[in-house]
Order: C-alpha cells, then sequence, then structure tokens
C-alpha cells in the first residue's frame, strides 16, 4: 500500500446559528493516498467545501482527528506551523476573489515565496517558472486580476497554491464557475502537474461527469455525512446506495451504449433537507426509494462492503465483510 | 519587446484615466467642486502674492482706513483695524486648509488602524474594546465634545486641533471596520492565512488596499465638515486667536460690527461656505466615480 498524506477521522463541524445548530461536517472519516485524487461529491449544502476549510483550519474543528503525513493537526490555520502550511495548500471555488484585486500577479505569486523563504536569490525567475509550468504568458507577473479572464485567474490561483511546493492541495469546486472550454483547461493542467509533482488532491465537485475522469477515489456526501465511498470505477459501475444510484441515474447521456452502462432510472425526489433539521435515522431516509421501517430509527453505520468499497445504508448491514 | 509591453500597458492606463474623467466630468457639479477646491488652493498657497495688502495677514493698523466699505481699492473692505478683508481671507484659506490637513493627517492613519485591527479580529475581545471605545466617542455630539475639550484646555489653534482629531477618528475606525470585515472572509485574504503571511500583512497588504478609496473619498468629503467645525471653534473663541485671520474668527469679529459693517462678517462666511461647498462636490463626485468602478 502507497504511502497516507490525509487521513480525517470521525471529522465533525458544527455551526452554531440562530435557527439551531448547522450540522455542516458530521462524523466524516476518509484517507488520501500519494499521489490519488480523493474525489468528494454532493448536492449543494451537503457539506463538501466545509469538510475542505475544516481540513485546511479556516474553520477550526468542532471534533475529530485530522493526521497530514502521520502528523495529527489541531485547531485552525493560525496556530498551524509554518512548514504544515507550505506543505498544504487550496484552491477555491471563486477566482475571481481569490486573489487581491489591488496586487500585481507577479506579487500574488511571489508571496509564499517570500513567507515561506524560498529562491530569495531568484525569485523573480521562479516566478516565471512557475507561469511556465501551468502555461500562462510570462508578461502576466506585471497584469492585475481585473486584467484576466475567470480560467486565466484560476489558473494563477493555481499557480499560487503550487508556488510553495506543497504535498497536498485541496481544490474546492475549482471548475465550477467557469465556462466548459475553460474547465476542460484548467482540469487537464492540474491533472499535468500533478503528475510532475507529485501532487495529492482532494477534489470537490458537484459534477458526477467530471469526478469520473478526475478521481481515483470518489466519497459522496449528503447532509454532512459520508455515504459511500469507493474507487471511481466501481463507484460509477455498481453503486451500491440507493443515493448514490439515484445521483448517477440523473446523469444525462447521449447515446445508447452510455445508457446501458448506468444503473435503472431512478427519478429523484425530494430536496435536500435543510442541514438543522436532518431526519432521523438515516438521514436519506425521506428521499429513498429503498426506505425500509428500520431506516427512520437507526442511524447505520459506515461498513465495508467489498474491499476498499464503504457503504453506510442500512440494506447492507448484514454484508458487512 | 519590453518597451512594447511598456507602452502597451501605458496606454492601458492612459485610456482608463481618460474614461474615469469622463465619467468624473459628466456631473457639471463635480466640475464646479473641483474648481472651487482648485481656487482655494491657489489662494492659499500663494496668499502673500495675490493679496492685494498682504502685510493685512496680522497686526497692521492703519487708522485712515477702518471699516471702509467694498470698494474699487479694497473689494471687500476694511475690518475696524483697517486691515483688507479679501487678504486675510486668502490668508484664511491657508490656516484653515493647513488645519484641516493636520487633523486628518492624525486622525485618518489611527481610526484606519483600529479598525482595521478590530474587523480582522471581529468577534475577540480586541473588537470589544477598540469599538465600544469608538462607540462612546460617536455617541457624544461632536461639537459638544470639542467645545468641553477646548474650554478645558488654553483657547489656541492648535488646541482646537487636537479637539476635533480627538472626535473624529471613530469615523474612520468604523468605516474600515466595516470594510474589514467583510473583506477578512474574502478568499483572498483565507488564502493569504492559509500560505502562511503573518498579520501585519494581512492588514496592511492585503486587506488595507482595498479600503483605500472609500476612505480616500470620506477625507474629501471631510475637508468641508473639519473646517466647519474649525470654524465654529474659532467663531466661540476656542480656535485660533487673534491676530491669526482663520475664517472662523473673523467672522466672529465681524459679528460685533453687524449689520452696519456687514461686510466684516459676510464675506469671510461666504469664503467658509464655498470652501465646504466646493470640498463636498469634489467629494461627491469621487465617491460616485469610486462607487460606479466598485460595482
Amino acid at each position: 500500500m502507497s504511502e497516507e498524506i490525509l487521513r480525517v477521522k470521525d471529522l465533525i463541524k458544527f455551526f452554531k446559528t440562530t435557527q439551531g445548530v448547522v450540522r455542516a461536517v458530521d462524523r466524516v472519516s476518509f484517507s488520501i493516498q500519494k499521489g490519488e485524487t480523493f474525489g468528494l461529491v454532493g448536492e449543494s449544502g451537503s457539506g463538501k467545501s466545509t469538510t475542505a476549510f475544516t481540513i485546511m483550519g479556516v474553520y477550526p474543528p468542532t471534533g475529530g482527528e485530522i493526521f497530514f503525513k502521520g502528523v495529527k493537526l489541531t485547531g485552525g490555520v493560525k496556530s498551524r506551523p509554518l512548514s504544515l502550511k507550505k506543505d498544504m495548500q487550496m484552491v477555491f471555488q471563486d477566482p475571481g476573489s481569490s486573489l487581491n484585486p489591488r496586487h500585481s500577479i507577479g506579487q500574488i505569486i511571489e508571496l509564499p515565496l517570500k513567507v515561506h523563504k524560498l529562491y530569495e536569490n531568484n525569485r523573480k525567475e521562479r516566478v516565471e517558472e512557475i507561469l511556465k509550468m501551468v502555461g500562462l504568458p510570462l508578461d502576466f507577473t506585471r497584469r492585475y486580476p481585473r486584467q484576466l479572464g475567470g480560467g486565466e485567474k484560476q489558473l494563477v490561483a493555481i499557480s499560487r497554491a503550487i508556488a510553495s511546493e506543497p504535498s497536498f492541495i485541496a481544490l474546492d469546486e475549482p471548475t465550477s464557475a467557469l465556462d466548459v472550454s475553460m474547465q476542460a483547461k484548467i482540469i487537464n493542467t492540474l491533472l499535468r502537474i500533478q503528475k510532475e509533482l507529485d501532487l495529492s488532491y482532494l477534489f470537490i465537485t458537484h459534477n458526477l461527469s467530471l469526478m469520473r475522469n478526475v478521481a481515483t477515489r470518489v466519497g459522496i456526501m449528503y447532509l454532512g455525512k459520508l455515504l459511500e465511498v469507493a474507487p471511481t470505477s466501481e463507484f460509477f459501475i455498481k453503486p451500491l446506495h440507493p443515493y448514490t444510484k439515484m445521483l448517477i441515474s440523473s446523469i444525462p447521456v447521449i447515446t445508447k451504449e452510455e445508457e446501458k452502462l448506468k444503473p435503472e432510472r431512478i427519478i429523484s425526489r425530494g430536496e435536500i433537507p435543510s442541514p438543522v433539521n436532518v431526519p432521523p435515522g438515516c438521514a436519506f431516509h425521506p428521499r429513498c426509494v429503498e426506505c425500509q421501517e428500520m431506516c427512520s430509527k437507526t442511524e447505520p453505520e459506515m461498513i465495508e462492503v467489498e474491499e476498499n468499497h464503504y457503504v453506510r445504508c442500512n440494506l447492507y448491514i448484514d454484508q458487512s465483510k | 519587446m519590453n518597451e512594447t509591453r511598456f507602452r502597451f500597458l501605458n496606454e492601458e492606463r492612459k485610456r482608463e484615466l481618460v474614461k474615469n474623467w469622463r465619467k468624473f466630468s459628466s456631473n457639471p457639479l463635480s466640475i464646479v467642486g473641483l474648481i472651487s477646491v482648485l481656487i482655494v488652493l491657489f489662494l492659499a498657497i500663494f496668499a502673500p502674492w495675490v493679496a492685494p495688502y498682504p502685510q493685512s495677514w496680522g497686526r497692521w493698523v492703519d487708522f485712515n482706513n477702518v471699516l471702509k466699505p467694498p470698494s474699487w481699492t479694497n473689494w471687500m473692505g476694511t475690518d475696524n483695524f483697517g486691515r483688507d478683508i479679501m487678504s486675510r481671507i486668502f490668508f484664511g484659506f491657508r490656516y484653515d486648509l493647513m488645519m484641516a490637513a493636520a487633523i486628518l493627517v492624525m486622525v485618518v492613519p489611527l481610526g484606519t488602524i483600529l479598525g482595521l485591527i478590530a474587523g480582522y479580529f471581529s468577534g475577540t475581545f480586541i473588537d470589544t474594546i477598540i469599538m465600544r471605545v469608538t462607540d462612546v466617542f460617536l455617541a457624544i455630539p461632536s461639537l459638544v465634545l470639542a467645545l468641553a475639550i477646548c474650554s478645558l484646555l488654553e483657547p489656541s489653534l492648535f488646541n482646537s486641533m487636537m479637539a476635533v482629531s480627538v472626535l473624529w477618528w471613530p469615523w474612520y475606525s468604523r468605516l474600515s471596520y466595516g470594510i474589514a470585515i467583510s473583506l477578512k472572509n474574502e478568499y483572498f485574504v483565507q488564502a493569504s492565512e492559509l500560505i502562511g503571511a503573518s498579520t501585519p500583512h494581512i492588514l496592511f497588504r492585503e486587506i488595507l488596499p482595498n479600503c483605500l478609496s472609500p476612505i480616500f473619498t470620506k477625507m474629501t468629503l471631510d475637508v468641508g465638515w473639519v473646517i466647519l467645525i474649525g470654524a465654529s471653534l474659532a467663531f466661540v473663541g476656542l480656535g485660533a486667536q487673534e491676530p491669526i485671520p482663520a475664517l472662523g474668527n473673523m467672522v466672529s469679529a465681524g459679528t460685533k460690527y453687524m449689520p452696519d459693517y456687514w461686510w466684516m462678517t459676510i464675506f469671510p462666511a461666504i469664503a467658509i461656505a464655498f470652501t465646504i461647498l466646493g470640498f463636498n462636490l469634489l467629494g461627491d463626485g469621487i465617491r460616485d466615480l469610486l462607487a460606479v468602478e466598485e460595482v
């Protein structure tokens, strides 16, 4: 088995609001291996972005443990050591607000080098090298974010993330704000630099087709809970959880052959409830087509049904390995 | 290749300037404001050369020309010491602008930095301490507080400046506090936190540059108000003292001679109104310009 980069164990993040406690991330556990892309999918409000933000320390976790390269992480980003910040980076969803409008692209990419005291004698050259790596023209160093398009801004954000030479990057819906042609370019760049720099990704998206092409393993989230974790091929060909089946059967396809590959069509019903009022028992039971009596009472545990294929569903409770 | 790039950037900047100027000048009131401010600035800077009787600024007595009404020799008349009112108004611009500039130079950095710190650490005890103190200062009517401070201290130009400064900084900490709170959750601030940038870097390099345009706009609008409050203090005798020709104490000195020698009061009063109006119109123009740009 390869080296483990990140392990998250029973991660909990609750937010107190005036309407009650929002259970944004509720006992989520997974691990990411070196060089792997772990995908997190889910509807809006399922807590996938919050999971990434909590791992990065933007929000201090309410409970649970995070291990990065075997070292336990505690608290928020400000209490973490500098060496750790060098090693894990993040790319945000909205490239428009992730770059300071008053800084030139050169200044933006130079910041991680300055903070971590890297390439002190030839920073300018290093910035140009990074730009070359992501495929941006070198004269961008003098430009400002407002002079760039959305995709170019996202490439700059990626450049900033790789500038400190991290081994892990959390990608929070890096393409959802961009148009389709730009999406392909960003994804190709991300996959290329992953190989070149031996990076591990936590890739968050709600786009299942994209996930299929990018991730090595996929986890699906619903109301802050991880419902199923499986290697990508298995996840799409043989999904176990009714929620996964529902989502995968809803991917639009063009040809009949593709249609055959999909599980039988399950009409999605209802909408994701508010994370303030999580239904009792299995959180998904009000929308589940295979809902049984016990589902509204007992919450299923995560069980390994097949090797590396975990599911949290009462239907498989006696198939545990 | 280097040169073409430079020219490209230069041309882009030029185009932007032209665009901004068009936007600014589309409102005639902004132009009026700009011209008034330029006139006041010109007269203030070149007062010793522009004023027809420069000796009138200070202790100067000319008993042959006491309380002369406006005429071709003294366009705005003379005061009770025979000094030329118009010359004194030009020097008055000097004192009032210098006072406003000195106050803003003290107040703006102080208020802005306090607000930035409170906003960035919002929700902590630092925020509570700074903002509650700010609230206390905002709760007291500013003129009353200024009067109280001035009357406790010796009445002078310097002390009245201190008094206005004490009551003016909370407005800037309020302003930058609000901006800092909203910027704190922007991705670019979070990104610099994740990179590991220091708190001073985040405060002054990431957040502060994005506060500057509203602060600059508020400064332009405030010049008028600071002049007004300074003139009010001078009017009640708590500001600049004779023979300094601050516009406020010129109005005040003239009231004793109202209504017969009206020019002693009316012209300095018009000068105050002209200055304040000019700065306010200019500030409004700048605000419109920046607001449109930011949306």
